[in-house]
């Protein structure tokens, strides 16, 4: 294979400038996330933990095949969305090897609000589902939840991706033969009740896991009947009478125990559905992207110094290498599995987009996985261009992007603007997982172009009335959308939306990639299927 | 030469005799008992016969049943070994009326030195030096006194009728002889009834040095040499070497012709041992020796005499008992170099040198070659039972002088790995630094006198030993993850790879020592680019290893590159470091929580019927299976086993009384 060559100098100004403000960026990533991990504050911690309870994390970290990765999703969700402090969502998710098996694992944190449901809580927890549902990942909950947040009930429970999509999630799982596991390790209230009762198997810690569609308050005042709520839904009314739970666990490393017996009894073999080879680190090592990264997001570089660090042994095999040069397309390997690299190295032009759709489509034929490497600003206008059918080109890769049926990965490296992030792979495009550099920016258009639009709007309306602004005038308009934009189209706004499963450091992008390939692996490649591509 | 032998022994020694045997051509049979049936002899040995139980009393040490496997096996001889019926002289004499060889000496020979007494009295025949002393009957305090002079101080004054020390008086000046006479015959009559005395030589700081001595048929007697033997545990030999320390040309001459006279005026045939207790003299020489017994028989320590003559003395008693005269003369006999032994045994030095037993997890020897030997009879695995002698291996070392040997013997003792049971490797080798033991002043009080150094008060775990078993345990598990990965469909996978990955953070695993009462909690902190920040109550250093595919830890701890071995045996971690080894705990949570399905608190009636026994009462402790009761139902007899360990805080039904389905039969204590 051929191998790429860096032509970056690494001990220049501009590079060790560009490092300077990655080592910045990421900085101030981990301290969040650090921030983050700590749940719902110190006493909120310790409360939890002197009732015998492991922390959300602990349980992970246990659950997990000792010393095993674990790729969390969404850890920023929530992040300044709500008046209150949300971490996480109050809700912790990710795929790890469980007895050597990847599962998805959805852990609630009782130490954020209780465990309670906000929007977002849901939204990442369903978000969570849909990867372990397109990658064959069986499912793992620990739960430990008082259920939807009442107050925000409104943006909870009715709609389709609402709190009742988790329970239909999980019977059509189960459908599909994607086991369902369930280990109550605390409150597991109203709706919440519904995850160990639609689970394969379910599993309740004594003492301390509790599963009633009403709870003690509301029976009483229901029916007046006083109860306690370890008869009224305790580990021993449930393993012993009602049957909702099938095993009883005496704390928290048992039922984690029992999990892992399970996993471990489910009888999965992963499909050898890929040549995978050994891996090789890339020749270049990944922590000089952040030198490769201008920090000036306008100025542009080759998208080649950046596969060179991601894929192995630095080797890429590049298709139409004359052709359409803006898009650069080629077969790789990362972590030893094969892949389809698609990266933007400029505008998307006719050309362009019809060489990704070229190269999709090869990809699709030969069952190989595909990575979107998205630093697009959008497809040429003009009328040139228009009257060349860019449009009808772009549709073209729009449309193997959207009905390609190999895994797909996105990683937004740069910006992500308008139809470029369709044809590139956006969130709409399901890829299986979708990661953004805390460089990245997402929205419909550039926050100068979005500003310049809307300044040429209402001058034009001012110009039919004869009138006119002072450029001072004409700044003080734009500015505002300017700082609009670029909040909205920070990855931590989008994160925080769970527009993408999470923000990563750009030299953990390999590894990264290299996980969620094997995870995706679980589900077998389907034949190829194409729709109508406009000529 | 015989076609075939039979070796009446086990361990080691029956090994070692194989060894010499099948270089010789000879074929070899083995006996062993139901507790040896896999054991190393058994599986060396051309043809082995059962012969019995485990207790050595109704299988080794029964003459018939050796006598049986010979006839059945057509061996022309027997080897004895060491112990058991070496030196049974009806033994012998049962093998020679059956036309067998016994390879050993005649019976008459170990008669004559059987009896301690009467070897004593032949050898003051012999002209044999013996401990001075008076024995008579004659008891008048002046009498006495002219013996004491006679003898030379100092001597030792002890109650006839007597043992154990009592009354015993060690004299050291004349002027003081009348006062101790009188003091040791008050407490003689006190304590025997009977105030007779006897005077001895009293041995300062004696040393115990054997001289080998070899004989054949036609009247031939050579010696090999000695064996210093001082360093002694209650009579138990520890480290045997050869030559003696600080051993002049003369003495050697002296001692050599004393032992060869002793063996020649018993008629002796074969390999002997003739044991002197001799003085150190201040400068560490030894002084003058004295007869003590003969040993008729090859020794245990035998391998120092052959590593500095070059000679196989069981080859020479195989071709001795075989009727050839010996192999060599005297003059042709020559000593070259210096050769240590040491005694490996199952014994815990901490708990009184009790012996141990268990199954030998782990044991590896340093590689043998010139400068090292391992006589060992029991290979990893292998179980080190009740029945017999505990020891495990001879660490045999030899260079050419003490120091260079010396050296080689430490090293050997560090580079042998045991775990599984408690053994005295950590002793021998705090005894090869010994300084006393190291300038070659030895004598047989050496051990006593130094004993705390040599058996240290066990100390906690350090962080390096923390360290070390913490590293063992992450390196063992990313082995077997990746041994799992590789037979899987997805080999390179980094979820097998990645350990302690995490999204924009690295992770760390939680492990819990224990050693006593004291817990470890330990955070083994993943580093990026690789190794561990490892922190426990014992310290934080940073850590970091490969573990070989023969499970040794190539480690470095706080930038010092160690190899050590961590053996897991059950929940326990012995970390063998070269001087040291430590057993520490593992507790796992998780161990074990997966294997039931709890519910303590009550047990219910599984379905209605009757109680026809109850078992159990209130108060009672009972295991997880313990049978509590039995429930006629459905003409059924249902046994209620306790689900869980507890104590029960109480028993509901008694005998004859019907219960219902779910009603609670008995509950146990929160």
């Amino acid at each position: 294979m051929a191998v790429l060559k860096t032509s970056v100098n690494l001990r220049g100004d501009e590079a060790k400038a560009n490092a300077a403000a990655m080592t910045d960026l990421i900085g101030d990533l981990e301290d969040k996330v650090a921030k983050i991990k700590l749940g719902g504050g110190k006493r909120a911690r310790e409360r939890h933990v002197g009732r015998g309870k492991l922390l959300p994390r602990d349980r992970v970290r246990t659950l997990l095949d000792p010393g095993a990765p674990f790729l969390e999703f969404s850890q920023l969700a929530a992040h300044e969305v709500y008046d209150d402090d949300v971490p996480g969502g109050g809700v912790i998710t990710g795929i790890g090897r469980v007895s050597g098996q990847e599962c998805l694992i959805v852990v609630n944190d009782a130490t954020v609000k209780g465990g309670t449901y906000y929007p977002i809580t849901v939204k990442k927890h369903v978000r969570a589902l849909e990867i372990a549902e397109q990658n064959h990942l069986p499912c793992i909950y620990l739960v430990d939840s008082g259920g939807a947040n009442l107050p925000n009930q409104d943006e909870v429970f009715p709609d389709r991706d609402h709190f009742g999509r988790i329970f239909y999630s999980q019977a059509n799982m189960s459908a599909k033969g994607i086991p369902q596991i369930a280990a109550v390790m605390g409150s597991c209230t109203a709706g919440g009740a519904y995850v160990p009762a639609m689970s394969d198997e379910s599993i309740i810690v004594r003492n301390q896991g509790t599963i009633f569609l009403g709870g003690p308050p509301l029976v009483k005042a229901a029916t007046g009947e006083v109860v306690s709520a370890e008869d009224l839904g305790g580990a021993d009314t449930h393993s012993r009478i009602s049957g909702v739970t099938d095993h009883y666990a005496e704390n928290d490393h048992h039922a984690l125990a029992i999990v892992r017996q399970i996993v471990g009894n489910l009888n999965r073999a992963k499909p050898a559905q890929v040549k995978v080879k050994a891996p090789v680190a890339p020749a270049y090592d990944p922590a000089e992207i952040y030198n490769v990264i201008p920090a000036d997001a306008r100025k542009p570089y080759d998208v080649r110094e950046v596969i060179a660090r991601i894929v192995d042994g630095s080797e890429f095999d590049e298709f139409k290498h004359l052709y359409g040069t803006t898009l650069v397309c080629g077969f790789a390997h990362i972590w030893g599995y094969p892949v389809g690299i698609v990266a933007n190295n400029g505008i998307l032009f006719s050309e362009s987009s019809l060489k990704g759709a070229h190269f999709v489509e090869l990809c699709s034929q030969r069952k190989i996985p595909l990575v979107f490497l998205q630093n697009i600003t959008g497809f040429m206008v003009g009328r040139k261009y228009e009257a060349g059918g860019i449009a009808k080109d772009g549709a073209k890769l729009v449309t193997a992007v959207a009905t390609t049926q190999v895994p797909k990965f996105t990683v937004i490296i740069g910006g992500s603007f308008g139809a470029g992030n369709y044809g590139m792979c956006g969130r709409a495009y399901s890829p299986r997982m979708l990661y953004m550099w805390p460089n990245a920016r997402i929205s419909v258009m550039g926050g100068e172009q979005a500003a310049n639009v809307l300044a040429t709007v209402r001058e034009d309306g001012m110009a039919r009335k004869d009138e006119t602004w002072t450029a001072e005038e004409r700044e003080a308009f734009m500015d505002p959308v300017r700082k609009q934009y670029e909040h909205q189209g920070h990855p931590y706004y989008a994160s925080a939306r769970v527009w993408d499963d999470g923000v990563i450091d750009p030299k953990e992008t390999r590894n990264v990639l290299g996980l969620s390939l094997s995870a995706a692996l679980n589900a077998p490649i389907p034949d190829p299927r194409f729709s109508v591509f406009r000529m | 030469m015989f076609d075939k032998i039979l070796i009446a022994n086990r361990g080691e020694i029956a090994c070692r005799v194989i060894r010499t045997a099948k270089a010789l051509g000879v074929r070899t049979v083995a006996v062993y008992s139901d507790a040896d049936a896999t054991a190393q002899h058994v599986l060396l040995a051309d043809e082995a016969v059962h012969i019995g139980p485990p207790a050595a009393r109704e299988s080794y040490l029964v003459t018939d049943k050796i006598l049986e496997a010979c006839r059945r096996t057509g061996a022309q001889a027997v080897h004895p070994g060491y112990g058991f019926l070496s030196e049974n002289a009806d033994f012998a004499r049962a093998l020679e009326q059956a036309g067998i060889a016994f390879i050993g000496p005649p019976a008459s020979a170990i008669d004559a030195m059987g009896s301690k007494s009467g070897a004593k009295t032949i050898m003051e025949k012999a002209n044999v030096p013996l401990v001075p002393g008076y024995h008579g009957d004659e008891q008048d305090a002046e009498f006495l006194a002219k013996e004491a002079d006679r003898i030379g101080y100092p001597v030792l004054i002890k109650a006839s009728a007597g043992g154990g020390g009592k009354g015993m008086r060690l004299v050291e000046d004349p002027a003081a002889f009348a006062d101790a006479l009188a003091s040791c015959r008050r407490e003689s009559a006190a304590s025997f009834g009977d105030d007779k005395v006897l005077v001895e030589r009293f041995v300062t700081r004696p040393r115990h040095i054997e001289i080998q001595v070899f004989a054949d048929s036609q009247g031939n007697a050579v010696h090999l040499f000695e064996r210093d033997c001082s360093l002694q545990r209650r009579h138990q030999k520890v480290i045997e070497e050869s030559p003696a320390p600080f051993m002049s040309e003369e003495l050697r001459a002296r001692m050599g012709a004393a032992a060869t006279e002793a063996a020649k005026a018993i008629g002796y045939v074969g390999a002997g041992t003739v044991e002197f207790i001799v003085e150190s003299r201040e400068d560490g020489r030894p002084g003058e020796f004295f007869f003590m017994e003969m040993n008729t028989r090859l020794q245990v320590e035998h391998p120092v005499t052959e590593m500095v003559t070059g000679q196989d003395l069981v080859e020479w008693q195989l071709r001795v008992a075989a009727g050839a005269p010996l192999p060599l003369g005297q003059d042709d006999i020559t000593l070259s170099g210096h050769a240590f032994e040491a005694r490996l045994y199952a014994e815990d030095p901490a708990n009184d040198f009790l012996p141990s037993t268990g199954k030998l997890a782990r044991f590896r020897t340093p590689e043998t070659g010139a400068h090292v030997r391992i006589d060992s009879g029991v290979m990893e695995g292998d179980t080190v039972s009740v029945h017999y002698d505990p020891m495990i291996a001879k660490v045999i070392t030899w260079d050419r002088d003490r120091g260079a040997a010396l050296q080689r013997l430490r090293r050997a003792l560090e580079e042998t790995e045991l775990a599984g049971l408690t053994s005295n490797r950590d002793f021998l080798i705090a005894l090869c630094r010994d300084e006393e033991f190291a300038s070659g002043r030895v004598d047989t009080g050496l051990i006593g006198r130094n004993r705390d150094s040599l058996v240290p008060a066990e100390e906690g775990p350090d962080a390096k030993v923390i360290a070390l078993a913490a590293l063992n345990e992450l390196k063992a598990r990313e082995v077997e993850t990746a041994r799992q990965a590789a037979s899987g469909s997805d080999p390179h996978s980094p979820w097998s790879v990645l350990h302690g990955w995490r999204l924009n953070d690295i992770s760390h695993v939680d492990l819990v020592f224990k050693q006593g009462d004291r817990d470890y909690p330990t955070v083994c902190k993943y580093v990026i680019g690789g190794g561990y920040e490892i922190s426990s109550p014992a310290g934080t250093v940073s850590a970091d290893a490969e573990l070989d595919g023969d499970g040794r830890l190539h480690a470095v701890i706080d930038g010092a590159r160690l190899t050590a071995t961590v053996a897991a045996v059950g929940q326990d971690r012995v970390v063998i470091l070269p001087g040291r080894t430590h057993r520490i705990l593992l507790h796992d949570p998780m161990a074990g929580a997966g294997d039931t399905d709890g519910g303590t608190g009550k047990l219910t009636a599984p379905m209605p019927g009757k109680v026809t026994a109850v078992f159990v009462k209130k108060g009672d402790k009972v295991e997880a299976g313990t049978a509590l009761m039995i429930l006629e139902a459905m003409k059924m007899e249902h046994t209620i086993a306790a689900p869980v360990d507890g104590v029960l805080a109480e028993v509901h039904f008694q005998e004859g009384e019907q219960v219902d389905e779910g009603v609670a039969l008995v509950a146990f204590e929160e």
